[in-house]
Order: structure tokens, then sequence, then C-alpha cells
């Protein structure tokens, strides 16, 4: 065994947990009682998001998916910074 | 793919290892965020999966493309820095929503009904010779200004 198959094996095992990650965020996403139940999953969705393109970028062996998970962190904070103000006060910008 | 026959096996095992060890960590907070209870301990799920798992895949990353390109790759270092900056004012922000929002419901219930009791209230306040005004209006009633403060 190379070290391209271990390394093929181990980055397949986390795919699959991060995207079953993914889909217990999504289940908690649609029946969360509340609405800020709702924006918690979407935030942690976001943070799985970013863990798979770092996965991805080592799977692939290329540094591109780097700025794919740097732009995600960055998007995943404002929208979540925005959704929380908007359940707070019924408005973003005041 | 052809950069992967310069990774010597040490590296291979160490970034395998925290690449699978993130991933687990990934999958338990999740876990968290759909099996806990109330929404105060569902909180502490997704802050697993912030710290820990991506900071196993952050470090599994760096170590891979320092390794492969034959030169320190510390850019990595820029997510791990800003994600551990903002988990914090991300989960302080929700949190607030959260308490907000049950401060205002509260609040809405004592508009709805002016004695001050809600409908669970009524119906255990509701037996006979129990006629004085029960203590959980005063509480909803500081729980107005309260809100008000929070703004």
């Amino acid at each position: 065994m190379s070290t391209s198959t271990l390394l093929d094996i181990a980055t397949g095992f986390t795919l699959g947990c991060v995207v079953l990650a993914m889909g217990l965020c999504t289940l908690r996403l649609i029946k969360g009682p509340a609405a800020q139940d709702r924006v918690l999953a979407l935030d942690t969705l976001w943070m799985c998001t970013m863990l798979l393109a770092l996965v991805l970028g080592i799977r692939h062996g290329t540094p591109i998916y780097f700025e794919a998970a740097l732009l995600i962190a960055l998007l995943g904070f404002v929208s979540t910074v925005a959704l929380a103000k908007f359940l707070m006060r019924g408005e973003v910008i005041e | 793919m052809n950069s992967l026959h310069t990774l010597p096996w040490w590296a291979a095992i160490l970034v395998a290892l925290l690449l699978v060890l993130g991933g687990l960590i990934a999958l338990i907070g999740a876990l968290g965020l759909l099996r806990l209870p109330h929404f105060y301990q569902r909180m502490h799920g997704p802050a697993i999966t912030i710290t820990l798992g991506a900071g196993c895949i952050l470090i599994a990353s760096m170590l891979y493309f320092s390794v492969t390109g034959s030169r320190l790759a510390v850019h990595e270092l820029l997510i791990s820095v800003f994600v551990l900056m903002t988990a914090p004012v991300v989960a302080m922000l929700i949190m607030r929503a959260g308490v907000y929002r049950e401060m205002r419901e509260q609040s809405q219930d004592l508009v709805d009904n002016p004695i001050g009791e809600s409908d669970q209230q009524v119906q255990e306040h509701a037996t006979p010779g129990n006629s004085t005004k029960p203590s959980p209006s005063s509480t909803a009633e500081d729980a107005l200004p309260a809100s008000r403060r929070l703004s």
C-alpha cells in the first residue's frame, strides 16, 4: 500500500464523515423548533462546507480549494451575523 | 496527483490520522446539534466542530502542503485565526437572539393576557379557592423592561 492509497482512504473516510455531519445539520435545519435553532444549524452547515473544501483540496493535491474555503468561512460569518441580528431586532442594519 | 509520490510515510500517516480525527469530531459535533434536547445545550455541539474538528483538518492541510511543496505553507493559519476569532462572536450573537426572542414571547403573553397568566398557568391556578394573583405575573412584568434594556 502506497502513501497515495492511504491518503485516498483517509480522505474518503473524512469526506463521508463530513457529509454525514452536513446531513444531520440539515435535519436540524428542517425540524428545528425555533428560528434560532435553524440559524445555528445553518452556521454549522457553513463550517462543514469549509471542512469539505479543505479535505477535497488534500484529496486532489491542489491548493486552489484553499481560497474557496477562505471565502466560505468569510461568507458564513457574515450571513450568520446578519441572520442573528435580524432575529434579535427585526432588521439587519439600523 | 503526481505530487503525492513525494510524500514520505511519516507525513502520510500523520495527515491521515489528523484527517480521520477531524472528520469524526465534526460528526460528533453535528450529532450533538441534532440530539441534544434544549437550544442552550445545542449551542455546544457546533463549538466542537469549529474548534477541534476544523483545527485538526487545518493542521493536516498545513502539514500536507508543507511537505509536498517542500516549503512552509502557513496560509491555512489565516482560516484558523479567522474561525477562532469569529466563532465566539457568532455564538454570542445567536445566544443573544435566542434569549431576546424568548423574552419577547413572554412579554407577548403579557399583552395577550392582561392578568399576566399564560394558558398553562391559568390551568394550573384554576382550582377553586385560589383567587389570589399568582406570582409569575410579576416575573413577566420584570422581563419587559429587561428586554428593552438589551436593545
